[in-house]
């Protein structure tokens, strides 16, 4: 019995494992291996190079770049745990009924199915030069010229990006709250402690796993982005996506596969440093 | 549990613009899409026409958005099911111990955090090492599961943590098969999860863009087209595109809500028909 459920065990996961040994060990393994090639104009070479390492990691555009693309990383994150853990808050704690909590949950939730690229596109009559936002502001005469930084533009690429992915804090967060023993609250009030020492010394705590996961997520995704980048910046301002993908462009294989192998890199060890604080197994 | 004070009218406020700031944009270009045929990107509108919508179809204006559509519905729909399948046998693994599962388990994992360029990247690459072609159907597909098995995956786990097995071993005391006791019991009671999972997949795949950039091969998926069409067309038309997809997407989600309403009407009316075919 033991023995055949093993085997069994192995039929069940074949399709899964088969899949992701296919399509993600085996492709990045072959980025590792081609980020040491040697190419030419029109060519990639075998070979076994440092040179591709050595021209990313000693152009100061690369550091550039991947500063910024951290910049975008950091800011998103924080704006997107404040906005996302306070709209899971309110959902969880103040929302009284369950069905209107679902409701509301899904009315949260229902934009993510739709496509990214249009729900971009679809800033452009807010922020353009003749957008709503700039002729409600010169109406109001609070100002005197459209403000041309509303569209392509840093203030865009982040807007976007708390606009897309604030969903991803609010799910795991909202998750981590509803099964906060509601008697730990009650406790806490009766011990004196006020809302706001309730929230940061209680609440907050017990959200942790929630906001590593919502963090991995949004980390992950802003680190490795490069269509909003590009559309919402109107191709002013890089990212480490758009580098590869230009490199792509250019034929430059090698070239464009050390720069993943170095987000790569980077990625990991941000996950790496989350994960320490959440065992994500235990969270669903 | 909290008294309505300040407090909660203050974060009412605040998920009120929220959501504002989720949906405004979308609604904005949905109004848009109907511009007249002298109008713009922005407001005001010019009149009311279905112009837009009109030249979407036609070939010449905009690229292959008939293909383009057609081909992103039939990959999604192919995700979809192999993501139902395949997920829902892995959570049926998972819930023994063998093993690997920590190692297979932690691959789901490390396929969600991957960014997905790299993903798309190395597809890419390997097909060209190889000398294989890519093609929406064969790399593409590839690509599109790496992104939707590992969430079918994780929702298989949190579905089948809330399992009550006592239905299972029933079955089992009952004399029933394994795959009578998946087919009769695990299945039906599983239903509306599958259904989430399923459409889940189907959105997922029909929206994907990063996954797909360099593994579709010559014929471009959907968003690819969408995307190609943001460089170069500054007509209404964009909106029209807009709207059509978005349309597509609610479709899909009220079919997911409605089919898991009606499963949890029937079994409130019936009860669980688990078991009755056995």
């Amino acid at each position: 019995m033991r023995r055949a459920n093993a085997w069994v065990a192995y039929l069940q996961v074949a399709p899964l494992s088969l899949v992701l040994l296919l399509f993600l060990v085996v492709p990045i393994a072959t980025i590792v291996v081609v980020s040491f090639f040697d190419y030419t104009t029109t060519s990639i070479i075998p070979a076994f190079l440092l040179q591709n390492y050595e021209e990313l990691l000693l152009s100061p555009v690369t550091w550039q770049t991947y500063l910024q693309t951290l910049e975008f990383t950091v800011i998103t994150w924080a704006l997107t745990l404040l906005i996302g853990f306070t709209i899971a808050y309110y959902l969880a704690f103040y929302v009284r009924s369950a069905t209107w909590q679902t409701v509301l949950f899904l009315v949260c939730t229902i934009p993510f199915w739709t496509s990214n690229i249009i729900r971009m596109i679809s800033w452009i009559p807010f922020l353009g030069r003749n957008g709503l936002m700039n002729t409600a502001l010169l109406d109001m005469g609070l100002i005197h010229q459209p403000l041309e930084f509303l569209l392509f533009s840093d203030f865009a690429v982040v807007l976007a990006y708390v606009h897309l992915y604030t969903l991803f804090m609010v799910v795991p967060i909202f998750n981590s709250m509803m099964r906060i023993d509601r008697s730990l609250l009650e406790a806490a009030r009766d011990a004196g402690a006020s809302g706001w020492q309730t929230l940061w010394n209680v609440v907050l705590p017990l959200c942790k796993p929630g906001i590593a996961i919502g963090s991995i997520f949004v980390v992950t995704i802003v680190m490795g982005d490069f269509v909003t980048v590009r559309l919402m910046s109107g191709g002013q301002t890089a990212s480490v996506g758009l580098m590869m993908m230009n490199a792509m462009s250019l034929l430059q294989y090698p070239a464009a596969a050390a720069n993943a192998v170095v987000l790569l890199l980077l990625v990991l060890l941000t996950v790496g440093v989350m994960m320490r604080l959440v065992d994500i197994r235990k969270e669903l | 549990m909290h008294r309505r004070g300040p407090a909660f009218w203050l974060l009412t406020g605040f998920f009120a613009l929220f959501v504002l700031f989720l949906y405004g944009p979308t609604i904005t270009i949905m109004i848009l899409s109907f511009q007249g045929p002298s109008g713009g990107l922005t407001f005001p509108m010019r009149g009311v026409s279905l112009r837009w919508f009109a030249n979407l179809f036609e070939k010449q204006m905009v690229g292959d958005f008939a293909g383009s559509f057609q081909r992103s519905i039939v990959l999604g729909l192919v995700t979809m099911v192999v993501t139902v399948l395949a997920s829902f046998s892995a959570g049926l693994a998972f819930r023994h111990r063998f093993r690997g599962a920590s190692g297979i388990f932690y691959l789901a994992i490390a396929s969600l955090i991957v960014p997905s360029i790299l993903t798309s990247l190395g597809i890419g690459l390997l097909f060209r090492v190889l000398g294989v072609d890519t093609a929406w159907y064969s790399s593409g597909f590839g690509a599109h599961l790496t992104w939707t098995l590992p969430f079918g995956l994780l929702i298989m786990f949190a579905v089948f943590n809330r399992f009550d097995r006592r239905y299972e071993e029933a079955a089992r005391d009952l004399g029933a098969t394994s795959w009578q006791t998946v087919k009769h019991v695990i299945v039906p009671i599983l239903l509306p999860s599958l259904i989430g999972v399923g459409l889940f997949g189907f959105t997922l795949s029909y929206d994907e863009f990063a996954r797909s950039l360099y593994t579709s091969g010559t014929f471009n998926t959907l968003p690819l087209e969408i995307y190609g069409m943001t460089t170069n067309v500054t007509t209404p038309v964009l909106y029209a595109l807009g709207t059509v997809t978005t349309g597509l997407s609610f479709l899909v989600i009220a079919l997911a809500l409605v089919s898991t309403i009606i499963v949890r009407r029937r079994r409130e009316r019936h009860g669980s028909d688990a078991g009755k075919a056995a």
